[in-house]
């Protein structure tokens, strides 16, 4: 039997906004030309470009020249991290991260800590949120040259405290960067932060727009060979038509993110509640209250994460897993091991626009039965 | 002291070692120890959270030649 699909995996990629489509078929027509060069259809692509980075700075309160697009979120956060450091060389080689930092992130700090710098992780507590105390001693330590934060976890949902972080970097002189993939166009962007990376298909954007922001002042050098595109900050032309549809549905998805998000949060409540009730032997993830609007992370004892995921996709429940079997490295969420919590049996359901309360309302109704008969297959009920 | 019971789940992945402890475990008296050998990486994350979740009692991880073992007590 073919249920209909429910898509439930927006932190992964939400749905193409339909502002997005029309921007994008329009941009096609009217913006391949390069806009660096000297003639009408350049012309028009440079106000393309120059009008889809206006409505973005516009939109996250930064000037245009602070913000460049990037051929993807990853790229940004790369860029982010390598050139923040390579910007403070002067003043030392010290990363300071979270331990539920993106693997963006995190790989960006193994090639520094390659290339002879050093990387220190800040832990999180079984909820996901950074100790304070770790962070704020880590980017006083002399030779501190940046510090990077998730602005919400994306994997839980726990929200961090970006301003408190910031607050202590900033009385060190260090600059912060906020990886805020799962916040921009979602909830209000935090303030406190010295460079900014998003990915436009979080937000219902097409795959292949970053967002990097560095603000004025900051000491920031590119790590990538010279290129004058994007101010120097990221190599090669921008997928024009792409960032155009990105600017836009940005524009859109945060017009209406306050709406939105109260609608989400009162679905995922239930969700976390009814999956806690419902499910037997279950624990539920993450912050209960300083979390996403959208996105809610559960897992199931006992229970194999990739026999789970196939499950429910049969049923056309599409979602994603932190669980090792789950990941091609075989190794278990970076973020679920950091706070402690079981790694197998898990779910990460994140909601989006079109996402209905009948949706959600199916999927509470399916999930007990997918579990339990998985359970009963492994031979591990009543254990 | 006596030599703990040992739970040999080596090349077994996740949630086996912990399955195989949630079974062995109330089958042994309150107080026994048990030592799970377990490679799969998600061992050392599940094993300990499995404690907190049942309330019994994580004591530790020991790396020995027969690779990551984790060591568990009953405590009811």
């Amino acid at each position: 039997m073919n249920a209909s699909p429910v898509y439930l995996d927006a932190a992964s990629a939400a749905p193409l906004h339909p502002v997005a489509r029309q921007a994008l078929l329009a941009a096609l027509d009217d913006g391949w030309a390069d806009p660096e060069r000297l003639y009408a259809p350049a012309r028009r692509a440079r106000q393309l470009l120059d009008a889809a980075r206006e409505a973005a700075a516009a939109t996250l309160g930064v000037r245009p020249d602070e913000l460049s697009f990037t051929p993807s979120g990853t790229a940004a956060a790369h860029s982010a991290v390598l050139g923040g450091l390579a910007g403070r060389r002067r003043f030392g080689s010290g990363l300071v991260h979270s331990a539920i930092e993106h693997s963006a992130v995190l790989h960006s700090a193994e090639r520094h800590v390659a290339g002879g710098g050093t990387a220190t992780s800040i832990p999180v507590d079984r909820l996901g949120r950074i100790d304070l105390d770790a962070w704020s001693v880590a980017v006083r330590t002399p030779g501190t040259a940046l510090a990077a934060l998730i602005a919400a976890s994306h994997e839980v949902g726990t929200v961090q405290p970006v301003a408190e972080a910031g607050a202590a970097c900033a009385a060190a002189g260090v600059p912060l960067y906020v990886d805020a993939a799962q916040v921009v166009g979602h909830a209000p962007v935090p303030a406190g932060w010295s460079v900014l990376t998003a990915s436009a298909h979080k937000w219902g954007g097409p795959p292949g727009v970053g967002l990097l922001v560095v603000r004025k002042g900051t000491r920031w050098e590119s790590p990538w060979p010279m290129d004058e595109r994007e101010a120097g900050r990221t190599p090669g032309v921008v997928n024009l038509p792409a960032v155009v549809a990105a600017a836009a549905s940005l524009r859109a998805a945060a017009a209406d993110a306050a709406a939105r998000g109260d609608r989400l949060a009162r679905l995922v409540d239930r969700i976390r509640v009814r999956v806690a009730t419902e499910v037997p032997d279950v624990e539920v993830v993450g912050d209960p209250e300083d979390r996403l609007p959208h996105l809610v992370t559960f897992s199931c004892l006992y229970v194999d994460g990739e026999a789970l995921l196939h499950a429910l996709d049969r049923r056309g429940f599409a979602v994603s897993s932190g669980s090792s079997c789950t990941s091609s490295t075989l190794r278990p969420s970076h973020v679920l091991a950091a706070m402690g919590v079981l790694s197998h049996g898990n779910v990460r359901v994140s909601l989006h626009q079109d996402t209905t309360e009948a949706d959600v309302e199916r999927f509470l109704t399916e999930l007990p039965g997918i579990v339990s008969a998985l359970r009963a297959e492994a031979g591990v009920v009543g254990l | 002291m006596i030599a703990p019971e040992v739970l040999d789940c080596r090349g077994q992945r996740c949630p086996l070692p912990v399955i195989a402890l949630a079974r062995r475990l109330p089958e042994l008296p309150v107080g026994a120890l048990v030592r799970v050998l377990a490679d799969d990486p998600a061992a050392a994350v599940d094993l300990p959270a499995w404690c907190r979740l049942r309330g019994q009692e994580f004591v530790g991880r020991v790396d020995g030649p027969d690779g990551p073992g984790f060591d568990v007590r009953r405590r009811h």
